[in-house]
């Protein structure tokens, strides 16, 4: 979707706003929000995929001023709703009026999450499928503006770059943000020049490095 | 805030949380010491410490920075510096000769285990806008300028991997120890916003 998210090369957005000595939460609210999407996402409720794309859905007025954790609150009741878990009626009066909702699930326990903070859990997807690119070549990243969730940036739609390194196989968010069908394939490292990017008036010696799928980019002819 | 001009002592947002939060645990979905151990964890436990350590052993041990450098995902984990959002990791060493920024256009990606949660500055709109499009720029408002020489490197972290920075040893830091280098290292030097100097 091409979304206020996808803000990646946009001028004007505004000054940086650095706070010196940041605590971890400013508020309480906060760290709740948090620690309740990170509960339900190891609870297995939904995926990662998942509610990244329903974060991309908050109108772009509200994006760009909520605070980030009302960001999140916004995509777990989202979340809650869509997985009929909760009714609107249960979150507008914060008391449990359809206690079946919930029946099929069972929350992550302490022991679980305290394992998923402190041991590598690779999201690699253990299936044999050939890469279709190799460290060096050149690619052209495809024009897609698709409505779903992507995370090919529209700053390096249609843009040559060259593969730096390959990661492994992981499942295309496209897809997986949405229920599936799941899509397993390679992740690579693709470096791009600044100009290449934004034209000769950038630096001649600055690239972006980002990570494309398979299905993100074509060989590119020399 | 709400409008209405009876006394409400919680905000909007505060009663959703509120609501949200009860209806979770009370459905069973959320288990509340679950709940308490997240939110302990990433309020008290990981933080920029970590990867100070990180980087302090690296600049130490040069086998290990060779490790670091070629599987940062296997070297952090087997120093039990691992988890949700750091599972694969890949590391980028800062020279005279190239600066690497890390940033997430597209969210808020970053390597929780040896960082922490990130600062709002770093998932900010126009930190997430100004990063790859004008680096030096941005890296100026941090108080940075590189010369036209150095390579800006960007790694916008937009699928499961995270990097982190590995920064140049400072100028006069030769006979420091491991632990003393640990305590000079910056989170905004691991991300690529600093750089390190003695004070």
């Amino acid at each position: 979707m091409n979304g206020i998210h996808d803000i990646g090369g946009m001028d004007n957005i505004g000054p940086m706003n650095i706070e010196k000595d940041e605590p971890v939460f400013h508020e309480d609210w906060e760290k709740k929000v948090f620690g309740l999407t990170f509960a339900t996402l190891a609870a297995g409720i939904y995926a990662t995929d998942e509610v990244r794309y329903l974060t991309e859905t908050i109108p772009p007025q509200d994006y760009l001023t909520f605070k980030y954790y009302e960001k999140w609150l916004y995509s777990l009741e989202l979340m809650m709703l869509n997985k009929n878990l909760i009714t609107k009626e249960e979150l507008e009066s914060g008391k449990v009026l359809a206690p079946e909702l919930a029946t099929g699930v069972e929350a992550a326990t302490p022991e679980r999450v305290q394992y998923g903070m402190n041991n590598r859990l690779p999201v690699f997807v253990d299936v044999d499928i050939a890469p279709k690119f190799k460290a060096g070549d050149a690619i052209i990243a495809k024009n897609i503006n698709p409505l779903h969730h992507t995370r090919l940036p529209r700053y390096i739609r249609g843009k040559r770059g060259v593969i730096e390194m390959r990661h492994g196989i992981f499942l295309l968010p496209d897809t997986n943000a949405h229920g599936g069908p799941d899509k397993p394939q390679h992740v690579y490292n693709v470096k791009f020049s600044a100009r290449e990017l934004w034209g000769e008036d950038a630096p001649a010696a600055d690239h972006v490095h980002i990570d494309l799928f398979d299905d993100y980019m074509d060989q590119a002819g020399q | 805030m709400t409008e209405s001009n009876h006394r409400a002592p919680l905000s909007d947002v505060q009663l959703r949380v509120k609501a949200l939060e009860s209806l979770l645990i009370e459905k069973g979905l959320v288990n509340q010491q679950a709940l308490d151990a997240i939110i302990d964890n990433y309020e008290n436990k990981v933080g920029p410490h970590i990867g100070a350590k990180v980087v302090a052993r690296a600049w130490t041990d040069p086998d290990f920075k060779a490790t670091l450098l070629e599987d940062a995902s296997a070297a952090l984990a087997e120093m039990e510096y691992t988890g949700i959002e750091g599972s694969h990791m890949v590391v980028k060493e800062n020279t005279d000769k190239i600066h690497n920024l890390v940033v997430c256009t597209l969210c808020s990606c970053y390597p929780w285990p040896v960082l922490g949660l990130p600062p709002n500055w770093y998932k900010s709109t126009p930190f997430r806008a100004k990063a790859v499009r004008d680096p030096r720029g941005l890296l100026r408002e941090f108080g940075l300028e590189l010369s036209t020489d150095t390579e800006v490197r960007v790694w916008d972290s937009n699928a499961e991997i995270r990097y982190l920075v590995l920064p140049k040893r400072p100028a006069g830091a030769e006979g420091m120890s491991e632990e003393e280098l640990s305590k000079i290292v910056t989170r905004d030097a691991m991300v690529g916003t600093g750089l390190i100097a003695l004070q």
